[in-house]
């Protein structure tokens, strides 16, 4: 559990449970991966649970069952609600069929979804959400329900006006004769969403590495386990010494074939699995990029309505129109929405500020924890190789000094 | 086995793409003047092969890459340190050893690390350079099974210099074309007439028949095994790679052959070695193809003198060879058919036990050592894709540390982008070590390899022990059918008044047969003893040998491995150290 408490301590608002109660606490696990159902309907279930002593909250411990798209549920959720805000992404679905239950896909999975949780539970913002407190406590039959709402076919209100506004800006971008996209031209900001981008495809490039170097670990260890046989059945041929010689030299290549596989898996976990989650995250920063070019377009659009429904309105005004009460009103809709618009954008932008702040600090931390543990690992892998041969040496010079 | 895949090529283009990037990347961060940055010079040098050991180690002696310095330095040829047997590791230290003046920050503790890998230091880079060519390599390249048997005899061949070289003919068409090798041996043994360096110039076909003519003198010997021959195209014949591949195999197999406590006396190997001009070695025979051609005589020679010619005592101690005795060639080679492999019927019982346990054991040896040698040939590969990956794994975050440091806009990036140049360098470090340990690993384990080759040349020895038996028993079971046909004459002749002079001439004809079969079948005999013999101290030797040898490569493996890992080890715990702030497992403070 080592990484909840690294996420715990970058906040410093949240204190682990061990420190008095006086202080706010909210932590989460996510644990016991139970496999359910049968055949294709098949899937993993997890208890999921929250110790806090938040007033919200209905108790200092809670515990619920779910499965992996109610956490898909959450984030969908939060997404929606908390513009502008890195919502902490979520562990790919599995495009394999058969890996969807190895143990390795399963406990990686789990532990990218502990991280997930921990992760909305530290945000200053989104840790208040009503969301998350259903998630945290809501019983299955009513979490089913909620779920069912999310990903069925029937759509939210919301999301229905949203797509009549967008038809709606098409048309009057077509009649406005405005065919091209709007778009934020800020230095600054041209120069994060170059930074973002870029950023994915080195990491992700250094994520395929790390992920290839796990497989080198488990071949090399293969290989010295194989290597270790066949040595020791060519020292069943030869006499003495040089029988012992071999034999010994089998057994310690086997002994290191464990060594290396038991690091293959620590640098899956504390190195290739830290890479991976930040090239998520900084998918999902693309993601927020996007929702922020929809709120500007929206901004933008709605500040030209309101516009030109203004001109209109004085037009009416001033030939006296029988129309002008009409218009006075939609004119004032208008302002009303594009007022919104503007604020829902700009809020976006002072948290993407924010979050852009503390993207990096948590970055920086996160990577520097995989950093020292990988090096550890390799470091520790080393020292044991070379003591596990070195050991061996006194045993070889003892054996070819009896030949001569 | 020893079949060479090269399924990951476009890997291998890749990283060589990657290489060029790498050396044209300026990380320009700040303070980094000076050569305590190994990412300032191309670092990451990709193999180009990722195929089995067998071409890994051709790589390695003929890759040249200027800023790696080769794995061994300037050691004279006859004390090569990780050949012969060191009396202690304290004289592994003297040979070439330099203080490390290295970027490490860390004291290295006196280790096998310095014993084996002060030219590795890459300050010194620049300093051993493209001086050291292949040749250097190659000296090196041959096995380091064979143990000098004395340190004071001293012979050194070495096959330089292919050309192209056209038979003369009076054809219109011309003769054909040919490569012809320099042989040039440097040695002090007082049989080569105090010559101490001279060189000759043959072609394959020479080496074949060097190869048959040993394969007659040293009848029971383990003979080492020439390399084969290719049934080749002209086409093939010229291509550069064919060529080279043919002249390493020619090298091994003369410094096998002098390292032959036996052979490198030989009148043939001396010959080969030193003669000028032409081969002075009688062609080899084709046995088959004769047979063949005398197929078509055979009728008239089997039952024309009813194989009663007289033969000569000295070609009846060699198997029957050539048209002239095609009688004898063929009863052997029916008896050879129906004979199982060593199935011979035993002239003393408990003799042959022995010999037949000794066969089975070494045919369960050589089973032994290709299954060695094939796993072998894995963790070579296993290592080499290893290092190979740990570079990529570095040059990515070479890039990203580049990148973040062009992009910094808050000084957590710049710690980011310096934590991962410190895991950068350690990764392409390791990379370096990882690569630098393979062509070792390569070295020693070959000794596997090696003796592959050996097991054929002890087959070898033991074919030419029963191809003896089976002389002295087709001879030993003429004898009876002899006499068996003269006392047949004898009676029908006594019956006639006065004697019958023909018959009478028959018999005398069939004792006299009788007689020279009798001498052979002693000659047979001793030979066949004389065979067994060299069988059982050839077989002793090389059991002797053999041990001494694996013994060797297991402790250059284990010396090797310690010396590495010691190495990663350090370069790790740097970064760890450099990272400390990051520990978790530690009480925060």
């Amino acid at each position: 559990m080592e990484s909840t408490e690294q996420t715990r301590s970058i906040s410093g608002s949240m204190q682990s449970p061990r420190s008095p109660s006086s202080l706010p606490y909210l932590s989460v696990s996510v644990t016991d991966p139970v496999k359910l159902g049968n055949g294709v309907q098949a899937y993993i279930s997890y208890r999921v649970i929250t110790k806090t002593n938040l007033p919200e909250y209905q108790g200092p411990e809670k515990i619920v069952i779910r499965r992996y798209s109610d956490f898909v549920w959450l984030r969908d959720r939060l997404f929606e609600k908390y513009k502008g805000i890195f919502i902490p992404p979520l562990p790919e679905k599995s495009a394999v069929e058969k890996f969807r239950f190895s143990a390795e896909f399963i406990e990686m999975r789990r532990a990218a979804l502990d991280i997930f949780v921990n992760r909305i539970a530290l945000h200053p913002e989104v840790q208040q959400s009503e969301d998350l407190r259903t998630f945290l406590q809501a019983d299955e039959e009513t979490m089913d329900r909620f779920r069912f709402q999310e990903t069925g076919i029937f759509k939210k209100p919301a999301d229905l006006m949203q797509m009549f506004r967008d038809v709606q800006s098409k048309v009057s971008d077509a009649v406005l004769g405005k065919e091209k996209p709007v778009e934020e031209t800020t230095a600054a900001y041209e120069k994060l969403k170059h930074y973002i981008y870029e950023l994915e495809n080195h990491l992700a490039e250094a994520q395929k590495h790390a992920y290839r170097l796990v497989k080198r670990h488990r071949e090399l260890g293969q290989s010295l386990l194989d290597f270790g046989k066949a040595v020791k059945l060519l020292g069943a041929c030869e006499g003495e010494p040089t029988g012992k010689a071999f034999s010994d030299l089998g057994t310690k290549s086997e002994l290191l074939s464990i060594k290396l596989q038991k690091e293959a898996q620590q640098v899956l976990m504390n190195f290739e699995e830290p890479l991976k989650d930040y090239v998520r995250y900084v998918q999902s920063i693309k993601a927020t990029i996007a929702e922020r070019g929809t709120a500007f377009k929206q901004h933008c659009e709605l500040a030209e309505t309101t516009k030109l429904k203004e001109i209109n309105l004085d037009k009416l005004m001033l030939t006296r129109s029988d129309k002008v009460g009409e218009a006075e009103i939609e004119y004032r809709e208008i302002k009303a929405e594009s007022e919104v618009a503007t604020r829902r954008f700009e809020r976006i932008v002072t948290r993407m500020e924010e979050e852009i702040v503390r993207f990096q600090e948590q970055k920086t931390e996160e990577m520097g924890v995989a950093f020292h543990q990988f090096a550890k690992g390799q470091a520790r892998l080393a020292n044991s190789i070379a003591d596990a041969w070195r050991s061996l040496l006194p045993k070889l010079e003892a054996s070819s000094a009896v030949q001569i | 086995m020893m079949g060479s895949e090269n399924a990951d090529g476009f890997e291998e283009t890749n990283l060589n793409a990657q290489r060029e990037e790498m050396e044209n990347l300026d990380l320009g961060v700040d303070g980094d003047a000076g050569g305590d940055d190994p990412l300032k010079k191309s670092v990451v040098n990709g193999d180009t092969s990722n195929s089995g050991y067998r071409s890994a180690m051709s790589t390695v002696s003929n890759v040249r890459d200027p800023l790696s310095p080769p794995p061994t330095v300037m050691i004279p040829a006859d004390s090569d340190p990780l050949l012969a047997p060191p009396s202690s590791y304290e004289d592994f230290r003297s040979f070439g050893s330099k203080p490390i003046s290295s970027d490490n920050s860390y004291i290295e503790p006196p280790s096998y690390a310095d014993v084996i890998f002060s030219p590795f230091d890459e300050n010194s880079d620049s300093e051993i350079n493209g001086a050291e060519d292949s040749s250097l390599h190659s000296q090196f390249s041959d096995s380091l099974s064979r143990s000098p048997s004395s340190s004071s005899d001293y012979i050194k061949i070495t096959v330089s210099n292919p050309q192209k070289e056209q038979e003369t003919s009076n054809s219109i068409v011309g003769g054909n074309t040919y490569i012809t090798y320099q042989i040039t041996t440097r040695t002090n043994l007082p049989d080569f007439g105090g010559q101490s360096e001279f060189s000759v110039r043959r072609r394959f076909r020479d080496v074949v028949t060097l190869a048959d003519r040993l394969a007659e003198s040293y009848r029971g010997f383990c003979i080492p095994p020439r390399p084969d021959k290719s049934v080749v195209e002209s086409q093939v014949m010229q291509k550069q790679e064919f060529v080279e591949q043919r002249r390493v195999a020619l090298e091994k197999y003369l410094r096998r052959l002098s390292a032959h406590p036996v052979i490198r006396n030989s009148d043939e190997l001396k010959a080969f070695l030193q003669v000028q001009g032409k081969l002075p070695l009688q062609l080899s025979t084709d046995v088959a193809s004769r047979m063949l051609d005398g197929a078509v005589k055979l009728p008239k020679q089997l039952f024309g003198e009813g194989g009663a010619s007289a033969v000569p005592v000295h070609e009846v101690v060699q198997p029957a060879k050539g048209g002239r005795d095609l009688l004898r060639l063929f009863k052997e080679l029916r008896q050879s058919v129906s004979n199982d492999w060593g199935g011979a019927k035993p002239p003393v019982v408990e003799e042959d036990k022995e010999f037949l346990e000794k066969k089975e054991k070494m045919h369960d040896l050589e089973q032994q050592i290709i299954n060695a040698s094939q796993q072998a040939e894995s963790l070579v590969k296993a290592q080499q894709d290893m290092g190979e990956t740990m570079g990529e794994l570095g040059l990515a975050f070479i890039k990203l540390t580049k990148f973040e440091n062009e992009e910094a806009a808050s000084n957590a990036q710049r710690i980011r982008a310096n934590d991962m140049k410190n895991l950068a360098t350690a990764a392409v470090k390791a990379s370096r070590f990882y690569r630098e340990l393979n062509s070792q690993t390569v070295k020693h384990l070959d000794t596997l390899h090696e003796y592959l080759g050996m097991m054929m040349a002890v087959q070898g020895a033991f074919a030419d022990r029963s191809s003896a038996l089976l002389t002295v028993q087709t001879l030993l079971s003429e004898l009876p059918s002899l006499q068996a046909r003269v006392e047949k004459l004898e009676a029908a002749s006594s019956k006639v008044f006065g004697g019958d002079k023909s018959r009478i001439r028959k018999i005398e004809e069939l004792k006299e047969t009788i007689k020279v079969t009798e001498d052979a079948k002693n000659v047979a005999i001793r030979e066949y003893e004389r065979i067994k013999e060299n069988n059982r101290s050839e077989v002793e030797r090389l059991d002797k040998e053999r041990r001494a040898d694996f013994m060797n490569m297991m402790k250059g493996f284990v010396v090797n491995q310690v010396g590495y890992a010691e190495k990663m080890g350090n370069v790790w715990a740097k970064v760890a150290e450099e990272t400390s702030q990051y520990d978790r497992e530690k009480q925060s403070s």
